[in-house]
């Protein structure tokens, strides 16, 4: 049978702080273990709170890129559970009044653009980290405890049940991604934890105005996982109401190597938070002019940044799409179409030879130099240099950082051209290839090749193989 | 209000993690249901349009600057945890021995 | 005279003018305590080697010549749910008996920063629920009036110390009632101050919308210097009030004519002792044939306050307890998983007071009661604040009993937590509306016993507070007065320091 898949996820972002919501300590990442703390991140008994501005910033500028109405009146609240890796047993969050309501991200999808309406975007607390002894999580017979990461800012976000597969779900967490870098917001990564998601699912019958009953997915550590489990468990789902059997209410775990969500089956009584208002910390009131100084200074946005080169610098759909999904990469683009005009040509060059090197080398786009791109393509334009040796200096500039012009004088790489300089050259080879210029002459035209190659031997690889290619077909009739 | 104190109290032990004996939980049962019964006083009034009070004081929210601050050195961290091992906090495994289910 | 006699303002003349040094004194109150704290066991921890090197240091400086605070080498008790870096801090509870804080609060660095030897840590009711401080996981203080009552509590350590002369100054926490109580049945001065008057960051947490650091003392003029130093806005505490009130000290004299005053009439009420009723009317009397208008006033929120009080303080405390669970300090159990750890630590750990409470408030937290309970308290705290800022339009300053009774006898109310309760009814309504609140000497009852009489004013009127109290202090009948110890001839018993 056919279900409609319904899919809301809820979104953890790390903001980037340099200090802890709550107290002085580091955020940075990969310290000691339990080297960044204090006595309030690791909530010994008598410490307060005190909240770190820019964290509220951020989470406001956050809730302004997702078109959220940021609160001026919102409020902390305690989430009390037990687990060794929160430190005072309950975790400062916001439950009835969070930081923003409503809100969507719009991005192009397969299908157009497409929009997904947010629920609420709150500012919470982040939890410690617990390393487990042994393979997982089941089969540790203890487990380690490092607080370093207890206290980092944490952004939730919360979308409406908008969501209808896997690759959807994907798509719109990879634009909030983008979105989130383009607002400065967080540095947004999976791998290290900044950036997780969770997802809630179920299916109905199309058309049907019920939800069906959902399963929580835990645990999905890339966007690819995210796109796998969804489409994992929309198949289990399937499977049980095909078969006239219902969905259990549960939370469960992407097993990344066995590709398939595991049951967490809790033993737990099914969770009772107990929230009620933070008393240490006063409700927060932000006035007017606190969100709109934030509002006025909002860097620019992915879909606003789309627009702005296809129209400003009349980019294809590609090209642009592509730029945008890198902001370091449109960053230089930009930078470098300051000072060199043709934009297409430009673009093709980031897209291709500079990503590959940025690739090839591990290096990140903002360590290019642009003055040293444009010289490069210009000293091309100008026919100084050929492409070969342009992709040459290409790679030496992005490796070390060199300036393409001096490389070119400090090496003679200079271009010979001109019949004046290619002519005796050409000549020189007929001349040391008689075999070659006879089966040339009987019909086997390929062998201009290997003739034309002896001739760009001759100039170092430092000439146009178009120009001798003509000067080659000229002499070889004679 | 009819409450069964006996079964409550296995609820909210379990809640707020505590073992009770036998003997505290009979205990814990009466006096909780006489506490809870003077307690209730207070659903007499009427408070309907009131606000609840959470915070007796009106004062702006208080904020720092995002600021790095000295930590505590490790062995300040470290020296009251009951168990550790290097430098982190040791503690049982977090699932229940019994549960090596795996799959459905 | 011997030293321990004297008041601390006394002492710091007496400090000033080179009669005395730091060092000297702190010998006198160490020999005190050798003496004294085997039989009322107010100390947990005595800190002799820390307090002298604090005095010896003060006088090095003031034979330089240096500016010196006040208060500087005046020896202080500190109750140990205060965390004191490098001191254990026990809150009284087994669950902490071997935590060792790293930081100071607020509150002890100013006591460090002007110079004050602390001279130990006081006993209390465990994490301070209680009012009897029997429920100290260690060992019961007793009152130096009479050793077979009750000091009471929480603060009962700090309230002991100060009336028996161990301490010329103490520091307490008062969450309902814990300084309070324990000055009315110790016959000192205790001050709750205006929430967010002194800065809780340090103060281990019972109920943070209700606790509150204040201070014991013999006089209002040794009140008046300790908040001097405690008193006002700290960047760790984002619920301490930002601004800064005037000198505590300078309007001490100025009377009591003209002052509205209003008797609460339920804290008078038929079911208190009656001697004690007798003693706040003749307190009331006493302030109009001196120019203050009297009336009586009721307050009638005041019945609710009790029910609200026990559901909002165990609510916020069954939170705040929850980080005792054996992982980064404190007391461990071993279990065969991570939940039985919990469970078993927080179990064994935990004295009965405690683990009621928190079962209070889970219950009152958890869902499907929260509207009922906590919420529905929330909203009468309301109701009271309201009934306050109404009643503090008519008078200045509101007086009744500190307690309903004087000093209770051990044992008397440990099998009932509901009386026990009741032992704070006349303190907790000015908890829950935040306003300062302020118990003083209010004559002796027919045992021999201590009264307290209990001052209540609008919020940050702490200052209006002393000067009452400091004119009460100038008659014969609420003058302060020190227990004869005619226990000490006797050789001391076993003690539990």
């Amino acid at each position: 049978m056919n279900y409609e898949v319904v899919i809301g996820l809820e979104i953890h972002l790390e903001l980037q702080t340099i200090s802890k919501l709550f107290c002085g300590c580091s955020t940075a990442f990969d310290r000691e273990p339990n080297t960044n703390c204090c006595p309030v991140c690791l909530g010994l008994p008598g410490s307060l709170p005190v909240f770190n501005k820019r964290a509220i910033e951020l989470a406001v500028i956050a809730a302004l890129a997702l078109n959220s109405e940021v609160q001026r009146g919102s409020r902390f609240d305690r989430k009390n559970y037990f687990y060794p890796d929160l430190p005072k047993a309950y975790q400062v969050s916001q439950y009835d009044r969070p930081l923003a309501r409503g809100g969507y991200l719009e991005f192009e999808a397969d299908s157009g653009v497409r929009r997904v309406g947010l629920e609420r975007v709150h500012l919470e607390e982040e939890a410690g980290k617990l390393q487990h002894a042994g393979n997982s999580i089941y089969q540790a017979e203890y487990s380690l405890v490092d607080y370093n990461r207890a206290g980092i800012p944490l952004l939730e976000i919360v979308t409406a049940p908008q969501i209808h597969s896997g690759r959807e779900a994907r798509a719109f967490l990879e634009n909030l991604r983008l979105t989130m870098l383009y607002a400065g917001v967080s540095d947004c990564k999976m791998e290290e934890g900044s950036l997780r998601c969770d997802a809630n699912i179920s299916l109905r019958p199309p058309g049907s105005d019920r939800f069906g009953t959902k399963a929580e997915v835990k645990n999905m550590n890339s966007f690819r996982s995210v796109e796998m489990a969804l489409d994992y468990e929309v198949g289990r789902q399937a499977k049980l109401l095909d078969a006239g059997s219902i969905v259990v209410q549960e939370t469960c775990h992407w097993d990344e190597v066995n590709k398939r969500t595991i049951s967490l089956r809790d033993k737990e009584e099914s969770s009772d938070y107990r929230y009620f208002p933070e008393p240490d910390l006063m409700p927060l009131q932000l006035n007017n002019s606190f969100i709109e100084k934030l509002a006025e200074k909002m860097p620019e946005l992915p879909r606003q940044r789309l627009q702005r080169l296809l129209e400003q610098y009349g980019l294809d759909k590609e090209a642009a799409v592509l730029l945008t999904a890198n902001p370091g990469l449109s960053n230089l683009f930009e930078e470098t179409a300051g000072i060199y005009g043709r934009y297409k040509d430009l673009a093709n060059w980031i897209q291709g030879d500079l990503l590959y090197q940025l690739r090839e080398q591990g290096k990140e786009p903002v360590e290019i130099n642009p003055n040293q791109l444009a010289e490069l393509l210009k000293l091309l334009d100008e026919g100084v240099i050929n492409r070969p040796v342009a992709k040459e200096l290409l790679s030496e500039m992005v490796q070390r950082g060199l300036s393409p012009k001096k490389l070119v004088e400090d090496r003679g790489l200079t271009m010979i051209s001109g019949p004046q300089k290619l002519v005796p050259l050409v000549e020189q080879v007929i001349a040391d290839n008689p075999e070659a210029v006879e089966s040339y002459q009987k019909g086997k035209k390929k062998v201009i090749g290997f003739l034309l190659g002896k001739v760009m031997d001759l100039t170092g690889g430092r000439a146009d193989p178009g120009e001798i290619n003509r000067i080659l077909k000229d002499k070889l009739k004679d | 209000m009819g409450i069964d104190f006996n079964r409550e109290v296995d609820r909210v032990a379990r809640l707020a993690r505590l073992s009770l004996d036998p003997d505290e939980k009979k205990h814990m049962a009466d006096q909780l249901s006489d506490i809870l019964e003077t307690a209730r006083r207070i659903q007499e009034l009427d408070t309907s349009g009131i606000e609840p009070t959470s915070h007796v004081i009106n004062i702006p929210v208080a904020m720092r600057e995002d600021e790095v601050k000295p930590s505590l050195p490790l062995s300040k961290v470290l020296q009251n945890a009951p168990r550790r091992e290097n430098d982190y906090v040791k503690v049982p495994r977090v699932t229940p021995p019994a549960s090596n289910e795996e799959g459905k | 005279m011997e030293l321990f006699e004297y008041s601390a303002y006394e002492l710091s003349k007496m400090l000033q003018r080179k009669k005395t040094s730091s060092e000297e004194l702190v010998r006198s109150y160490l020999k005190r305590i050798e003496l004294i704290n085997p039989r009322v066991n107010a100390y947990i921890t005595a800190t002799p080697a820390l307090a002298l090197d604090t005095a010896q240091s003060v006088d090095n400086k003031r034979i330089r010549g240096e500016e010196l605070h006040p208060l500087a080498g005046i020896p202080v008790a500190v109750k140990d749910n205060i965390s004191t870096a490098g001191i254990k801090t026990t809150c009284a509870s087994r669950i902490l008996e071997h935590y060792i804080p790293p930081y100071d609060a607020t509150v002890v660095k100013a006591l460090n920063r002007a110079g004050m030897p602390v001279l130990g840590k006081t006993n209390l009711d465990e994490f301070a629920m209680g009012s009897s401080t029997e429920n100290s996981a260690f060992f019961p203080t007793r009152n130096p009036w009479d050793l077979e009552k009750v000091p009471g509590g929480s603060s009962g350590g700090s309230a002991a110390a100060v009336a028996s002369g161990m301490a010329p100054l103490a520091l307490g926490s008062d969450t309902g009632g814990s300084i309070r109580q324990p000055a009315a049945l110790c016959g000192v001065t205790g001050l709750r101050p205006t929430y967010g008057r002194v800065s809780r960051y340090g103060l281990v947490a019972f109920a943070s919308s209700l606790d509150q650091v204040g201070t014991l003392a013999l006089s209002a003029r040794d009140t008046a210097l300790l908040l001097n130093l405690v008193a006002g806005p700290d960047p760790h505490d984002s619920t301490s009030l930002p601004d800064r009130d005037r000198d505590y000290i300078d309007n001490l004299t100025a009377g009591v004519e003209n002052l509205r005053v209003g008797v609460i009439k339920q804290n008078v009420a038929d079911s208190f002792d009656r001697e004690v009723t007798a003693a706040v009317l003749k307190a009331a009397s006493l302030l109009e044939s001196n120019g203050a208008r009297v009336e009586e006033v009721s307050l009638p929120m005041i019945d609710y306050g009790l029910s609200a009080y026990y559901l909002i303080a165990p609510s916020e405390a069954s939170s705040n307890l929850g980080r005792y669970d054996g992982v980064r300090y404190g007391y461990f159990a071993p279990g065969k998983d991570i939940s039985e750890m919990f469970c078993r630590t927080r179990g064994e750990g935990f004295g009965p007071e405690v683990k009621r409470r928190i079962m209070i408030g889970t219950y009152a937290l958890s869902a499907g009661y929260y509207d009922a309970y906590y919420l529905q308290a929330m909203k009468v705290r309301t109701m009271i604040r309201r009934e306050y800022e109404e009643v503090f339009k008519r008078y200045d300053i509101l007086i009744g009993a500190a307690s309903p009774t004087p000093a209770f006898k051990l044992g008397e109310k440990t099998s009932d937590p509901l009386q026990m309760y009741l032992s704070d009814v006349c303190n907790i309504t000015d908890s829950l509306a935040g306003v300062p609140s302020l118990a003083i000497p209010g004559g002796f009852h027919s045992s021999g016993l201590p009264m307290g009489l209990q001052l209540t004013a609008a919020p940050q009127s702490e200052r209006l507070l002393l000067q009452v109290a400091c004119f009460f202090e100038q008659h014969p009948e609420t003058k302060p007065r020190r227990p004869e110890l005619d226990f000490i001839e006797s050789p001391p018993e076993e003690g539990g320091m």
